[in-house]
């Protein structure tokens, strides 16, 4: 028992250890109700997304989101024309749609990078990039230091960035290892082989594990990390998926075709109809599923809890340390006077 | 490379629809998943009079037995304790926090009695905020001690609120969410309870305290917790033993003239307090206690620090910069303290100069005095001496004039009597 004496600058309360009581219920209580209410309120506030895709021009990032959300989210380039010019840096474009599906409302903001890597001379590229990444955590530092907040801090940090590996066969450029060594430290990344019918199954194996090695050798912690795995259950899982998945070697497409009595999304080519949704033809569904069915959550907990605090850590330490703690040595100081 | 251009479209996205099943609507789930991973956190403040059953009802409402002897009535003060169980009920973990007052109303003068209610719950929130405010922080790993609900026990007089109640609970209603409740109730009859709720709901409102209010903005629970809304406070009877009645063993307390049982729904309002506390807004409470409470108590602390939130388009951050001026403003302070300390250090200094050197001066005055007394003096006793001597001198030549006079006279004499005694012989 801890019994607190209020005295006039009390300290806080520390939780002591506390009494493990299970066998001794006698009766229903309705703690676990708690889980319906839970979800009942987030299914109310709905849900922020937001996904970047990076890649040269023309790996079918754009065609991927809209398969990978099942509608037309992403504008497709058509190619530069000849009045178009090709832009001289990265542009980042940010576009928001609201999705629903089974009463769950998603606002999904899919951030586009084109010109990333088409240049002749692609030093820094990913620059504009990472300003950006940094520029939704300022602003969500921002709006948390405020004084008056907003009941609901509008959410625009980059959850998760698909990283577009074009499927040459050989091994990883060297574009790819450095913009994903500078940027697996502020945002999830998750390399993609694009194109990946290309590929015949031997090839995809082999550069699968090539790419896997040369990331490893360079020191590129992709999502998920593995420091972050919480626990042994976590760990076993996202092992799984690291050493034999990833990177998911996938093929977009938004037609449709009628295959064997079914219509399924796919690729029509003279030689058969690549099956996106079919786990023999591509990894499509994989990556489908790891991102949305199981580890939506998880990517934006580890953007919030890891990434943002890092950065907020950092912004901080630069400032000399937020006001609270050194106003309490002034307090000292002011005692000693 | 020149900055990216951000090319965003606005607040007003367009709703596109799904040509297929995507799967985002497990989204609910894994935020669930996560949450049960996590555990739960829930803390209930009871606070009311020693004796009103607030230890029984938490035993009653949780079905367990938690520790603890009842309290004496000879408490100097109020003070609250605390207890943290970690229950588990299929495969949900909630920590369970009860705070209880211990003394409450027992004291002479209660003037002061609702103070450390108050600091205890402000304390709460001071270590979230300090928590928050920390550069490298584990928010998501922070055992929340923040309460959530707090149970006022009404004693059941009949009448009305006492004016501790009013006081108390006027001072709690800006910080934590108040369900008062009338304990104890089966002191009460039926018509009596219905005018006696009346009576404290009439109290409070135009004592302008504001209660808990089950919220109807959901609308699977609006009804529920519209219609809960009007039986506030609740009428609870508590009890740990279970008597056999009919062929079922339930809680219930035995009196001669009949046995009270305390989830039968007609007997108390136990069953409702237990649906709302816990089956249908627990999730609700914590809400409220982190969006309006905590926001509140945050805000009244940054802005008596000073800081306030400039214009949107001003600087960023600016926290740091309020916090950067007041530190200067500080300095400069300090600074000035120590200019005048060191103005006033240098004039004590100069007075006491002076001072000293007035000293001296006096002291070699009065030296140089001395000496030339001690030198007079000298001198006076010379002269003496002088004259001494001279007198001496002049004394002794008298003498030596005088005996040698004498001499003479007497060798004069001596002639003279040898002479006479040669005429003496010769005569003879």
């Amino acid at each position: 028992m801890s019994e607190l004496v209020p005295e006039p600058r009390q300290k806080p309360v520390v939780p002591m250890k506390p009494v493990g009581i299970n066998a001794n219920l006698l009766g229903y209580i309705g703690i676990d109700t708690i889980i319906e209410q839970m979800r009942k309120k987030t299914m109310k506030t709905g849900f922020d997304f937001n996904i970047m895709v990076v890649g040269q021009s023309g790996l079918g990032k754009s065609t991927l989101v809209n398969t990978l959300f099942k509608s037309q989210v992403s504008r497709k380039s058509s190619g530069w024309n000849r009045e178009e010019k090709i832009p001289k840096t990265v542009e980042i474009k940010a576009i928001g749609h609201v999705i629903e599906e089974g009463g769950v409302k998603m606002k999904l903001t899919v951030i586009d990078t084109p010109g990333f890597g088409d240049q002749i001379n692609n030093e820094n590229c990913w620059e504009p990039i990472e300003k950006y990444i940094n520029e939704q955590y300022e602003k969500f530092l921002k709006e948390e230091v405020n004084i008056a907040r907003k009941k609901r801090i509008p959410d625009t940090r980059v959850h998760c960035c698909l990283y577009f590996i074009s499927p040459t066969g050989h091994s990883l450029r060297p574009l790819d290892l450095e913009f994903m060594k500078h940027l697996s430290k502020v945002v999830n990344i998750i390399p993609v082989i694009a194109k990946a019918d290309t590929m015949t199954l031997e090839e995809k194996t082999e550069f699968k594990q090539r790419v896997r090695k040369e990331l490893e050798v360079n020191g590129i912690e992709f999502y998920p990390q593995k420091e972050f795995d919480e626990d042994l259950e976590d760990k076993t899982e996202n092992d799984k998926i690291r050493q034999e998945s990833m990177p998911f070697a996938v093929v977009g497409s938004d037609k449709e075709y009628q295959v064997n009595g079914k219509r399924v999304l796919g690729r029509k080519t003279p030689w058969g109809i690549i099956e996106v949704e079919n786990l023999t033809h591509c990894e499509f569904a994989l990556l489908r599923d790891f991102v949305i069915r199981t580890h939506l959550q998880d990517l934006k907990e580890v953007t919030h809890n890891i990434h943002y605090e890092t950065y907020r850590a950092k912004r901080l330490n630069d400032n000399g340390g937020l006001p609270p703690m050194t106003v309490e040595t002034e307090e000292n100081h002011e005692s000693n006077l | 490379m020149a900055a990216a251009e951000v090319a965003r479209q606005g607040e007003g996205c367009r709703t596109v629809p799904l040509s297929g099943h995507v799967g985002f609507d497990s989204l609910p789930d894994q935020l669930v998943n996560k949450s049960v991973n996590h555990g739960f956190c829930f803390n209930i403040l009871c606070v009311g009079e020693t004796g009103l059953g607030k230890s029984t009802l938490m035993d009653t409402l949780f079905n367990t037995k938690f520790e603890g002897d009842p309290a004496s009535h000879s408490q100097p003060g109020v003070q609250l304790k605390s207890n943290t169980y970690d229950l588990q009920e299929s495969n949900v973990n909630l920590k369970l926090t009860i705070v209880s007052t211990v003394g409450f109303g027992d004291q002479i003068n209660k003037e002061d009695s609702y103070k450390p209610i108050v600091e205890f719950i402000d304390a709460q929130f001071e270590a979230y905020l300090q928590e928050e405010l920390k550069i490298r922080r584990v928010l998501h790993n922070y055992h929340d001690t923040r309460i959530h609900a707090c149970l006022y026990f009404i004693a059941p007089t009949g009448h009305s609120l006492k004016s501790l109640d009013l006081v108390t609970m006027k001072k709690l209603d800006s910080k934590v969410n108040i369900i008062p409740i009338i304990a104890k109730s089966d002191a009460i009859s039926k018509s009596e309870l219905t005018k006696f709720k009346i009576k404290i709901t009439s109290e409070l409102v135009s004592n302008g305290v504001q209660i808990y209010q089950f919220p109807t903005d959901d609308e699977s629970v609006a009804e529920i917790n519209g219609t809960m809304n009007a039986h506030l406070p609740f009428a609870v009877i508590g009890s740990t033993e279970e008597l056999k009645i009919g062929n079922k063993m339930m809680k219930a307390r035995q009196y001669p003239w009949g046995t009270v049982q305390v989830e039968n729904e007609a007997h108390c309002d136990f069953v409702k307090l237990r649906e709302m506390l816990i089956r249908v807004n627990m999730e609700d409470l914590r809400e409220q206690t982190h969006t309006r409470h905590y926001e509140l108590y945050r805000r009244c602390k940054l802005e008596e620090m000073g800081f306030k939130d400039t214009d949107p388009d001003s600087k960023p951050f600016s926290l740091q910069e309020t916090y950067e001026a007041k530190r200067n403003e500080f300095l400069g302070e300090l600074q000035k303290k120590e200019e005048a300390m060191r103005q006033m250090f240098v004039q004590r200094v100069k007075e006491k100069e002076a001072e000293l050197k007035e000293a001296e001066k006096e002291l070699h005055e009065k030296f140089d005095r001395l000496k030339k007394l001690h030198q007079d003096e000298k001198k006076k006793l010379e002269d003496k001496k002088k004259s001494l001597d001279d007198e001496v001198n002049a004394f002794k030549q008298r003498k030596t004039a005088a005996e040698l006079l004498q001499s003479q006279a007497q060798q004069a004499g001596g002639s003279q009597t040898l002479k006479r005694d040669k005429e003496r012989k010769n005569f003879f």
